[in-house]
């Protein structure tokens, strides 16, 4: 009987100062993204099938349609269709986020942490450490699956760097899109409601087919949905084709890949730390 | 505020949810080391007063310390010397029962190594050692309760609340519940549960708190609130359901008290004062009236009854009642 008693265990002394505060959020963070790592050992089977659904999607529209599709400027579909994949591999993310979110809410395991005494801040921080980094793994499978399939960047190193760094910046604005909704929707079925209805708008892009080609108010949304500006600005520092040529965003497409995932930021952070701050009331 | 020897103290607590009182003027004194049980129906606020004691929820009027420690001011300090048991199993389920101990012990900061130790010791105690990887999904009910219990003593704390331990849970799963909560509190640990189950509640409180519409409407000890509604009653069972208007007019007239009917149960019962002389009227005057019982006997009233005699109405929830407090 004795281990559980109070004299088995010391209490930790609590932070005094910010530097220890700090300290404190980065062990938490760093714990809990452990916790996302561990998820992969223990569900490989998931994670991989994460990966294939992405890749067969790739080869469906890529092998499938790629054949009967005409590119704009001439040049491969499978080059036009990949950085359009690589944005909706960051797309799907709000899914994961999304329902990680909501499945710790509907657990209590959020009123666990929130009872513990952790850095608040260390959950969402844990978060978005797990997510971008499972992103950025996905991410990788996607270019390596590309390369096998034909696609090719050629743009110099700063241009793909600064391309992948626009994907990423797109998948933080997904983060946080992804923790709003897993707050705000009352349990992991209402996950899957809530994506049924997200899955066409991260479908409605410049990703499959140039918006040039829809009828007028399809194109239109798929021309200022955010997910398009990122395709079209990822297409340029690739040197992929499919640029576009008209609109205002697909001139604008590094400027606007840039602005929307930012906007989104700044909307959706302080909505989110809003409403984990309104679970204590 | 609060005296020496009692841990948790809740002065005045108020609640507001839109036009709803939650909590209205909740007041509530536990002794350092005894178990108190927040007692009532679905909505009366056992909730919500655990949750404002877990700094889970800031109240909107008066005040509350735990351990010596403001529940507003200084949650930082109470959150170190609390657990938290919630009505579901608060536990990752895709980790094994030992990643979900060493992680939580991480965030309660002892170290991976400590945290490692730790994990063991309460595996080996929670009779857990030998699920190994398995995935926590694959435990049973009564198995995640009781890693949910080990998740919230990685500290050794001084409180520990449980919403509604047992709510859930088979037979089985109750009983290995039950022993934990024994086990802990023969260790000197303080316990604050809730329950809507009276014999959870009689099983296991030192003290009992009967809640109802957000205050404290009774307290004392499990006997106390017995002998408040009238000390003994005596039960007659009848073999004969048609028997019962008779036999609940020698019950009435031995008792001078009225007597309750039970038709379900072919139950007569009514308060007793003085037992022995009343068993024997009821005794000799069922057999002159050529009634055939099943039993008779005196026992203490239930808790049921003394809801039912606090509240006007029965503590069990209606069916169609049970979602309100969880939010």
């Amino acid at each position: 009987m004795t281990t559980t008693t109070r004299t088995a265990i010391a209490v930790p002394d609590a932070p005094n100062s910010l530097i220890d505060q700090l300290r404190w959020t980065f062990v938490d963070a760093w714990t809990l993204t452990l916790r996302g790592i561990n998820y992969w050992f223990r569900q490989p089977l998931q994670v991989v099938a994460g990966w294939a659904f992405m890749i067969m999607l790739v080869a469906l529209y890529g092998l499938l349609f790629g054949g009967a599709m005409q590119v704009p400027d001439g040049g491969s579909y499978m080059e036009f269709l990949l950085p359009g994949m690589f944005v909706m591999t960051m797309a799907f993310g709000i899914g994961e986020t999304m329902s990680s979110i909501s499945v710790d809410a509907e657990r209590g395991v959020t009123d666990r942490f929130r009872s513990m005494p952790m850095a608040s801040s260390a959950v969402v921080l844990g978060r978005s450490f797990t997510d971008m980094l499972y992103s950025t793994v996905g991410l990788v499978v996607m270019i390596a699956a590309g390369l096998v399939l034909g696609w090719r960047w050629h743009g110099g190193i700063g241009e793909t760097a600064a391309a992948f760094g626009l994907l990423l910046l797109l998948r933080f604005a997904m983060l946080w899109i992804g923790i709003f909704l897993g707050l705000i929707i009352p349990g992991p079925s209402a996950v899957n409601a809530v994506w049924t209805v997200l899955f066409p708008l991260t479908m409605v892009t410049a990703a499959f087919a140039p918006p040039e080609t829809m009828p007028a108010w399809l194109g239109f949304i798929a021309e200022w949905n955010p997910l398009s500006a990122t395709i079209y600005a990822t297409r340029d520092l690739f040197g992929n084709p499919g640029v576009g040529g008209g609109s205002w965003v697909a001139q604008n497409a590094t400027l606007m890949a840039f602005v929307w995932p930012v906007l989104i930021i700044a909307l959706f952070l302080p909505l989110s730390v809003r409403r984990y701050r309104r679970l204590s009331r | 505020m609060g005296e020496r020897n009692s841990t948790v103290v809740a002065e005045g607590l108020d609640k507001r949810y839109g036009s709803t009182r939650a909590l209205d003027g909740f007041d509530l004194v536990v002794r350092r080391g005894s178990v108190c049980g927040l007692l009532g129906p679905n909505g009366a606020g056992k909730t919500t007063a655990v949750r404002i004691l877990a700094t889970l929820l800031r109240p909107d009027g008066g005040r509350a310390e735990v351990a010596g420690f403001d529940v507003v001011r200084e949650a930082g300090r109470v959150r170190q010397r609390i657990g938290l048991v919630g009505q579901s199993a608060a536990v990752d389920e895709v980790l094994s029962g030992r990643q979900n101990l060493v992680m939580f012990g991480r965030l309660f900061h002892l170290g991976r190594r400590r945290a490692e130790l730790r994990a063991d010791e309460l595996l080996e105690h929670f009779d857990l050692a030998d699920t190994g990887r398995k995935a926590v999904k694959q435990y049973s009910g009564g198995m995640r309760r009781r890693l949910d219990l080990a998740a919230s003593l990685i500290l050794a704390p001084e409180v520990l609340f449980l919403d509604e331990p047992t709510t859930g849970l088979d037979p089985r799963g109750r009983n290995e519940v039950w022993a934990s909560i024994r086990a802990l509190v023969a260790d000197g640990t303080t316990v604050v549960l809730t329950t809507q189950y009276l014999d959870e509640a009689d099983q296991l409180a030192d003290q009992i708190c009967v809640i109802d519409t957000g205050r404290v409407i009774a307290n004392g000890t499990p006997d106390e609130l017995k002998s408040r509604i009238g000390g003994d009653r005596v039960d007659v069972v009848l073999h004969d359901a048609a028997d019962l208007p008779a036999a609940a007019a020698i019950v009435e007239r031995a008792a001078g008290a009225p007597a309750d009917i039970d038709p379900d149960n072919r139950r007569v019962s009514a308060p007793v004062q003085d037992r022995m002389r009343v068993m024997s009227e009821i005794f000799a005057a069922l057999g002159a009236a050529n009634l055939s019982a099943e039993d008779l006997a005196v026992r203490r009233p239930t808790l049921d009854e003394v809801f039912m005699e606090l509240t006007g109405r029965p503590a069990e929830p209606a069916p169609d009642t049970t979602t309100e407090e969880a939010a």
